[in-house]
């Protein structure tokens, strides 16, 4: 398909620019001459040209709109419409930032709310709504971790990290200057806590761990994990990626965790948005509420307002308040769902994903065969004629899902991670299940059928080999 | 309505198949002690209707652009954005998707990324631009990684007309990482001082950082403050927080820029209390193997037919773990696509007119206001759509303003001692000329 600018016309205007009505200067004047623009090589195209460009794109790209979305923890349930008209009502939408609090205070109940509500469903007694993503919120966390040791005075330079971690882990501890070591998963997928006595001492200042896990594992050991970290004076910090399965079964905050990220794109239904916005709250226990990001918002008698006064704080980690609109999404959706439903979502993320894996275990390779929490990883391991799970992923798309997350966690060769979340019904998933079982049976009849998958897409399998090694990361005119 | 499909019926099927009584007997891993026996204290569910009109209540608390006329910016900034934008970019497809990891089914959104970046470097004047980051303020951070990586040094220089809030957060950064962080003070034209500059750059900077046009809506001479860098090898980076000055300033990469950052909110996404915004970040082509973040590249598959993938990935987290220099692993792809919508809408001709039109109404409301006898001029240097005026009184001021619905300017005194009474006003294409021709009356 063409590049809007390969549809470009010269002297062909989308938009129509008010005239200034102001007694005008000369723009030479106003600038000077070494500063002007001399060239500006944007596309010119009707609004015509543009709508039908972007729609014609989004026909190309899959969404959970389009159909089932099994990508293993990135929790890709549906996201409510109210969320979207909530989150664009002008009093959100078109306010200002730098306005008083006093003209904000519709903004600042609901991130204030919505810090009440995460503190009630994870336990932790304070909150920082401000980091972008999980990813930012994970980094936000580390140098929580290292504010405080700094307070104590302590020099600890290690952080713990099990080998089945997501890889944003180990580069948060390298952009706070921290070591990572890593530590060995058991048998059972949990952590290997022999592993861990080894490497826990006075110079491991936290412990990362996603629980439940990236194998859908909730760690059976946690308790004793966290006592283990603690008896040594160091931190846990817990991935709250995965915190889908157990909202309203289990608070992160009982399980010993002192500072963890939720992702409210995924436990809480804000749009994945095709890559972003996202947003990665932060709650830590009461030790650590002195060194949260700052602003955050507090309430005195019935007014809301920014609260700067946090000396020990790690300072800002971007402008404003966070992704507001993202938070209102989610305060729309905790709102939508109650007490009652924010149980029920992780019963019946748990109930399906487990319902699948007893039914595809039979045809797939499962490496940790016990109860599942939101997701399980299955393997290529018994798969014929050399199919692997690349090409599993690729049958899939012709058959008109998404891929499940592939090649991750690393301990599982060929891993598989399938999280089908509650918002997908039985016959949903027995659908699926029917295409994973026909490609299995594919694999051992006609495997190139499996192989030289997919053949319904608007592109085949791309070479990225070549996109590597000769990069073409732009549009450049010819002329 | 917790949005679960399943039927009590469905549920008690699926049990029977997975050979469970109970569900609780799904949750056995969890330890009995740290089990919750009753429901989280949450407000009880509201239907939709309920809910929508609870939610607007709360949003009417609220000041926003209906019941105010804005004249303030900062950081934020208030542009109309065309009804094209929120309708393509609300496209199910697009918001509804994750990181286009299956590229055969994610063709739409790497395409928009890949026409994206070509703006941001046709914008910035650069060869390589990223597929956008957090925001315009952790983009700095990010900067600074990349610029310690890159020369091996780790003091930064920052001018102290950049924008206060990016400097926090670059502060934060810099002290987590390790670097050294020194602030540039600024001189009568409003814009960095080049002889504190010329002073404390060294061969041990990493980096020098200034913002175009800066906080004080002031257009720094990049020429003179790249060749300082580039004399001592540190790098250049150029911050943009109002974007689209670019329809009408010459780009940062002309001026040598090593590195170009921003906060595209004002190309089409709303100014939301603050957020989301969308990072830019684009770089000298040497540099590509050290940008953070997602890159989008064209390649073919078997049959030669073009497509889009996310490319040199060797450089992320997930392949490099703990070597990798960033941990960012997303992007925020809908504002991106709003950039990308809004740019393909005004085109060429449509930025320049816009650009122009903010230039000119600012640069009116600042000839008036400095006419009025209480208002005085600050700086002596050219600006684009935000200046800075000192005024007798800035609580005095704006409460009477307020009272005439009218948000306007930002106290610089909470961020700069040396700026007290002096406020940041901002003008836009939002702000008619009865708005403004109303702001001098009351001011009068």
């Amino acid at each position: 398909m063409k590049l809007s600018f390969e549809k470009s016309v010269a002297g062909r205007e989308g938009t129509e620019i008010p005239a200034t009505g102001v007694k005008e200067k000369k723009t030479d004047d106003l600038l000077d001459a070494k500063f002007l623009r001399k060239e500006l090589e944007l596309p010119e195209l009707s609004e015509l040209d543009v709508v039908r460009h972007f729609i014609a794109l989004s026909r190309r790209n899959f969404g959970v709109d389009n159909g089932f979305y099994p990508l293993g923890s990135c929790t890709m349930k549906y996201n409510p419409k109210i969320n979207e008209v909530t989150s664009s009502l002008s009093g959100f939408a078109n306010s200002h930032p730098l306005q008083t609090e006093k003209l904000s205070q519709g903004s600042l109940q609901v991130i204030y709310e919505l810090q009440e509500f995460l503190k009630e469903i994870t336990g932790f007694p304070s909150y920082s709504l401000q980091p972008a993503a999980g990813a930012h919120g994970e980094l936000t966390g580390i140098m929580i971790a290292k504010k405080y040791f700094e307070d104590l005075g302590e020099e600890r330079k290690n952080i713990l990290l099990p080998d089945s971690s997501h890889g944003t882990n180990p580069a948060s501890v390298n952009m706070c200057n921290f070591n990572s070591v890593e530590i060995k998963s058991n048998e059972r997928g949990g952590l290997g806590v022999e592993d861990l006595k080894q490497h826990v001492d006075k110079d491991t200042a936290v412990l990362m761990l996603t629980n439940p896990n990236t194998l859908g594992i909730f760690d059976e050991n946690i308790l004793e994990i966290c006592k283990i970290v603690h008896d040594a004076g160091g931190l846990v910090y817990c991935d709250g990626a995965n915190a889908n399965a157990i909202l309203g079964k289990s608070k992160i905050a009982d399980m010993g965790f002192d500072i963890t990220h939720l992702n409210l794109h995924k436990s809480f239904s804000t749009p994945h948005g095709g890559g972003g916005p996202g947003s990665g709250p932060v709650g830590v226990v009461e030790k650590l509420k002195d060194f949260l990001p700052k602003p955050v918002v507090g309430k005195k008698s019935e007014n809301y307002f920014l609260d700067y006064n946090i000396p020990k704080s790690i300072g800002r980690m971007k402008a404003f308040y966070g992704n507001f609109s993202v938070m209102v999404r989610a305060y729309t959706y905790i709102r939508a769902l109650g007490p009652e439903g924010m149980r029920e979502v992780a019963e019946n993320a748990v109930l399906n994903a487990n319902y699948l894996k007893e039914r595809l275990k039979k045809t797939y390779h499962l490496q940790y065969d016990r109860i599942c929490q939101h997701e399980f990883v299955l393997s290529d391991k018994n798969l014929p004629n050399e199919v692997t799970t690349i090409d599993v992923a690729k049958r899939l798309l012709d058959l008109g899902f998404h891929a499940p997350t592939i090649y991750f966690p690393l301990i599982v060769k060929g891993a598989i991670m399938i999280e089908p979340t509650e918002t997908e019904g039985k016959e949903t998933l027995d659908e699926f299940a029917e295409a994973m079982e026909q490609i299995a049976k594919e694999a051992k009849e006609k495997p190139e059928c499996v192989k030289e998958a997919p053949l319904c897409t608007p592109v085949g399998r791309l070479d990225a080999v070549k996109a590597a090694r000769e990069p073409n990361l732009r549009w450049v005119s010819k002329e | 309505m917790n949005f679960v499909p399943s039927t009590e019926r469905q549920k008690k099927e699926m049990m029977d198949s997975i050979g469970i009584k109970s569900i609780d007997d799904l949750f056995v891993d969890i330890p009995e002690k740290i089990r919750l026996k009753d429901d989280l204290k949450l407000p009880e569910a509201l239907p939709e209707q309920e809910l929508l009109g609870e939610l607007e209540k709360i949003s009417s608390k609220n000041a926003d652009s209906n019941s105010h006329s804005y004249f303030i910016g900062a950081g934020s900034y208030h542009h109309y954005i065309p009804a094209a934008v929120p309708f393509l970019i609300k496209r199910s497809e697009f918001y509804t998707a994750y990181t286009p990891y299956q590229p055969e089914i994610s063709q739409g959104m790497l395409q928009v990324i890949y026409e994206y970046q070509s703006l941001i470097c046709i914008l910035t004047g650069m060869d390589v631009a990223n597929a956008s980051v957090y925001d315009g303020a952790s983009a700095m951070g990010e900067a600074m990684i990349m610029s310690c990586n890159i020369t091996k040094r780790k003091k930064i220089l920052v001018s102290k007309t950049i924008d206060p809030q990016y400097r926090e957060t670059l502060s934060t950064y810099c002290w987590a990482h390790g670097a050294e962080l020194n602030e540039i003070s600024f001189v009568d034209g409003g814009v960095t001082s080049l002889e504190e500059l010329k002073k404390e750059i060294s061969e041990e900077t990493a980096a020098v950082m200034v913002q175009y046009p800066n906080f004080f809506g002031c257009v720094e001479d990049l020429d003179e403050i790249g060749n300082l860098a580039h004399e001592k090898g540190a790098l250049f980076v150029v911050a943009v927080a109002e974007p689209i000055a670019l329809g009408i300033l010459e780009s940062p990469g002309k001026f040598g820029a090593d590195i170009v950052l921003g906060e595209g909110q004002s190309f089409g996404n709303p100014m939301s209390y603050g957020g989301p915004g969308v990072g830019f970040m684009a770089v000298k082509e040497k540099y590509v193997r050290q940008i953070p973040g997602r890159l989008v590249g064209a390649t073919e598959d078997s049959e030669g037919k073009r497509g889009y993938i996310m490319t040199m990935q060797a450089r992320e987290q997930h392949i490099r773990r703990e070597k990798a220099s960033s941990n960012i692993c997303s992007n925020e792809a809908l504002a991106a696509l709003a950039n990308t919508v809004y740019l393909s809408l005004l085109g060429k001709n449509g930025l320049s007119k816009l650009a122009e039109l903010n230039l000119q109404r600012a640069n009116y409301l600042y000839d008036k206001l400095i006419e009025l006898d209480e208002i005085e001029k600050v700086f002596s240097g050219k600006i684009f759509n935000e200046f800075v005026v000192k005024v007798k009184d800035v609580n005095a001021l704006q409460k009477k303003l307020l009272d005439e619905k009218i948000v306007a300017g930002y106290d610089l005194g909470k961020d700069y001692p040396e700026l007290k009474d002096c406020l940041l006003f901002c003008v836009t294409e939002m702000n008619s000329p009865e708005q403004i021709e109303k702001l001098i009356e009351v001011l009068k």
